[in-house]
């Protein structure tokens, strides 16, 4: 039960985070793509912003055993750089850029913008059902 | 306001992903987990066989519109513009399977992966904002915007 508290206030404050930001606004991060056109750099101070308590977090990360509450850190162990990853990241890229969207923002607008959200997450929930029965891992 | 950049949003940014590195580090220093929510959304409707007990990752992913919609009601509402919903399916879909395929998205590669100095996801992350980057460009030159 502690752990499904944490992950929903986790996950909270991370969708708070990206509507405070405006991140929960796609044509705001599609300016931010757009460098031919009305240039937005606020998705940068986002970015920025969040690597301050993640750098830290990483560092306190070497330094301790396990997490608070849980038995073991579980976190990806892969090395490989090969073509599943620069395929899927660029294939990735080019729907970030037509949509604005990207997952957590797409998710949290379900509850700000339900009938514009909601065709963007059902098709993404499509494209990850396709490559989960097409694709091995 | 940025000279020059009259849109920007630089406070609201940087408080805003305060906040987003803030939840990843609790995921981190708490469960031991990646926030990731390509991963997490995809574990949490039965679309990945790894990660963390499906009960987090469905709180986790429900939190993210709880969230939302708690600042929304505490603030003069969050304004967003959408695509066309023609654009938005067929961007959908691309970046369910894209994320996928490529083992996470803008929160794991982007905000975990690039904090913890992970080759892979500093190669991910620069990829990806290049293909966006190449996209809104050419749908500038094609009139699409």
């Amino acid at each position: 039960m502690m752990r499904i508290i944490i992950a929903l206030l986790s996950g909270a404050l991370f969708g708070g985070g990206l509507a405070i930001s405006g991140m929960a606004d796609p044509m705001r991060v599609r300016a931010f793509l757009d460098l031919f056109g009305a240039w937005d750099p606020t998705l940068a101070f986002v970015m920025g912003g969040a690597m301050i308590p993640m750098a830290l977090a990483w560092m306190v990360q070497r330094r301790v055993s396990r997490p608070f509450a849980d038995r073991a850190f579980a976190l990806p162990d892969t090395r490989a750089i090969d073509g599943k990853l620069a395929l899927g990241a660029i294939v990735f890229g080019i729907g970030w850029g037509i949509g604005g969207l990207c997952p957590g923002p797409a998710i949290a607008s379900l509850a700000l913008s339900p009938a514009a959200a909601a065709p963007f997450v059902l098709a993404m929930l499509g494209g990850m059902a396709i490559h989960h029965f097409t694709i091995k891992s | 306001m940025i000279a020059g950049f009259p849109d920007a949003q630089p406070i609201a940014g940087l408080i805003g992903g305060l906040m987003i590195g803030l939840a990843a580090a609790i995921m981190l220093l708490g469960l031991g987990r990646i926030a990731g929510v390509s991963g997490l959304a995809a574990r949490a409707i039965g679309l990945s066989a790894s990660g963390p007990p499906r009960g987090v990752a469905i709180a986790f992913t429900v939190g993210l519109p709880v969230g939302a919609v708690l600042v929304a009601l505490l603030s003069d509402g969050i304004p967003a513009t959408f695509p066309a919903p023609g654009l938005l399916i067929v961007a959908g879909l691309i970046v369910g399977f894209g994320t996928r395929l490529g083992s996470g998205c803008t929160s794991g590669h982007g905000v975990c992966g690039l904090s913890r100095l992970s080759r892979r996801s500093i190669v991910a992350t620069a990829l990806f904002m290049g293909s966006g980057f190449a996209t809104v460009a050419l749908m500038r030159l094609t009139g699409m915007i």
